[in-house]
């Protein structure tokens, strides 16, 4: 590609991909960017193209059909020369520049290797998705206790099943395709803790009745995992982890309506490994810094606001996926038409070109009927609100600075009322991950009652000073900086001269509250 | 089936797993061990957001083992205080 791009989009899972799809329908030429090895994202986390054979994942997944769709679509494009897709970049920061954006990323395609670069573009959409929200709880951070979402990468990714005899807890939906699939690979699940009961669902039938596919898609999910005999508890919770250097058991326990274990109902479940997940928390890196507002989503996140076509509050900035609100994929590829189709509109260069024709209102109505589905989710699936009687003083909660329950508490004893005052206080999301794991958490321990705003992080992932210095800023504002063949099956990448020393690294150390 | 040699040790891996899910298909769920508490720690999120799973690769430290993708012959060093 020789000209300029008229959109970068950040993440090519599920609304990464429909976006970027639909602008170069519309005409637009498209930078994809993303940081794994293949398109797809989390929710269609496949192993890279060359590897498709040695690893077979294909029967794990949900939906492959949009996907493959999707991914053919990209590939004639990315042949054609209008699609530029950067796979293995690290988008690290984003920033406003003359009437457009300056997205900083990083090429690790020769991995440890960083090559710095910047991609100049007059609007941006960022389709960052979201991870697994947690909950922390005494042993959390034992070996062998990983998040659902950890489970499900490796599995999906690598064909790797952690463990032979697993647990799972948390609350949502999510639970049941881990645990399926874990049991489609031999893995003996011996427990699904789901903190909610399905008659939450009952309540409010209507989203669930108006979604057909969200309703059949946990049938087979139930039906997958009675073939394997995995048993599924209601209103249960993992409160406990145990081992010495890795897990060898949890404690589970029924829970009464508010979260408290039941007294006399805790039981000890031998296990190797453990998968847990309280539904998401959207990855809002990139955007926070940029400015752009924010709004309560029912989940107890903050969640990037966005109109009917969403546009975030920043000119230019467009949003679609978690990023706007947890809702799963189907919702995210139809945000991502949207997004695609306010590009277009908003364009000069889209002007006339109708991306979606006639399909519009019917996009318009789907994503309607799937939000009422994610409100209604968390309503069903909420956090137990007595979570953290669960936690003794010596639970770890920030994994990375090791600020235990008790030291938080003492911090909201003295004063702070929220995550930043208890980080100042505590060090709890000053370290490596800065508060991406335990920033839910500490925000639920200590102010509840609002949604959850991460901090800031001006810096989204680590980047060496090396790569910085070597970035040259003489390369003009075109999408060749470094050209990947356009073919569809990635060479992988050469590998580099290993560096004698450790390069320095900057992280969100930078981040405004703790300079 | 390629290897990449970890702590100096032949691992194998399958073309397209990362380092952590090589580490994990041979049964490894811990590689490192925290500043404070000297915990033990492997990979737990898995999709490189809680920095865990920390290693260093062919000399250059502070990696995710796993987003890196493993290499024949890549060099991987999981050491005690790789946090600091």
């Amino acid at each position: 590609m020789s000209e300029p791009a008229d959109l970068v989009v950040v993440g090519a899972g599920p609304a990464g991909m429909a976006a970027t799809a639909a602008a170069l329908a519309g005409g637009l030429r498209v930078v994809l960017v993303d940081s794994g090895t293949a398109l797809g994202g989390q929710y269609w986390r496949h192993p890279p193209e060359h590897a498709r054979a040695a690893v077979r994942t294909d029967d794990l997944h949900h939906g492959l059909r949009a996907y493959r769709a999707l991914c053919r679509v990209l590939t004639a494009h990315r042949a054609a020369g209008r699609l530029d897709l950067r796979l293995e970049h690290h988008a690290w920061s984003a920033v406003r520049e003359g009437d457009g954006f300056a997205v900083h990323v990083v090429d690790r395609r020769a991995a440890p290797r960083e090559t710095a670069g910047v991609l100049r573009t007059p609007r941006l959409l960022v389709a960052t998705g979201a991870y697994d929200r947690q909950l922390p709880f005494p042993g959390w951070d034992l070996p062998g206790v990983l998040t659902a979402g950890g489970l499900q990468a490796l599995l999906k990714g690598g064909g790797v099943a952690a463990g032979t005899r697993v647990a799972l807890g948390g609350t949502g939906p999510f639970l049941l395709p881990v645990a399926a699939g874990l049991a489609a690979r031999g893995v003996e699940v011996v427990a699904v803790c789901e903190a909610a009961h399905p008659s939450a669902w009952l309540r409010r039938p209507g989203p669930l009745l108006r979604n057909p596919a969200k309703w059949a898609e946990g049938a087979g999910y139930a039906a997958a995992l009675a073939r394997h005999r995995v048993p599924v508890y209601p209103r249960t919770a993992i409160v406990a982890a145990e081992g010495g250097e890795r897990l060898t058991s949890v404690r589970i326990a029924s829970l009464t309506p508010d979260g408290r274990p039941r007294p006399g109902t805790e039981r000890r479940v031998e296990v190797d490994t453990v998968g847990v997940g309280w539904g998401f928390a959207p990855q809002l890196d990139l955007l926070v810094p940029l400015g752009c507002a924010l709004a309560d989503s029912a989940d107890g996140n903050a969640v990037a606001a966005v109109d009917a076509g969403q546009r975030t509050t920043v000119p230019g900035l467009y949003t679609a996926g978690e990023t706007c609100g947890v809702g799963g994929a189907a919702l995210a590829v139809n945000e991502g038409r949207l997004a695609a189709q306010s590009v277009l509109t908003d364009s000069a260069a889209g002007a006339g070109h109708g991306g979606m024709n006639g399909r519009l209102a019917a996009v318009r109505s789907a994503v309607a009927r799937q939000r009422a589905f994610a409100r209604a989710m968390p309503l069903a699936h909420p956090i137990p609100p007595a979570w953290s009687s669960w936690l003794t003083d010596e639970t770890v909660v920030c994994r990375c600075e090791e600020v235990t329950a008790g030291a938080v508490r003492t911090a909201r004893a003295d004063g702070a009322h929220d995550h930043r005052q208890v980080k100042q206080l505590t060090r709890a999301g000053m370290g490596w991950c800065q508060g991406r794991m335990c920033g839910p958490a500490v925000h639920c321990l200590t102010a509840r009652e609002r949604a959850y705003e991460p901090a800031e992080r001006l810096v989204a992932t680590p980047v060496t000073l090396g790569a910085l210095a070597d970035l040259d800023e003489g390369t003009p504002p075109r999408t060749t900086t470094t050209p990947q063949a356009p073919t569809t099956t990635e060479a992988p990448p050469t590998p580099q001269a290993p560096t004698t020393s450790p390069a320095p690294t900057v992280n969100g150390a930078t981040d405004k509250e703790c300079s | 089936m390629s290897e990449i040699v970890v702590d100096g040790d032949p691992l194998p891996f399958v073309e397209g797993q990362t380092v952590a899910a090589a580490l994990v298909a041979a049964g490894r769920v811990a590689w490192r061990t925290t500043r404070v508490g000297r915990r033990p720690r492997g990979v737990f999120c898995g999709i490189g957001v809680c920095f865990d799973c920390l290693v260093a690769v062919d000399g250059t430290g502070g990696q995710r083992a796993c987003l890196v993708p493993a290499r024949p012959g890549m060099t991987v060093t999981t050491r005690e205080d790789d946090d600091e």
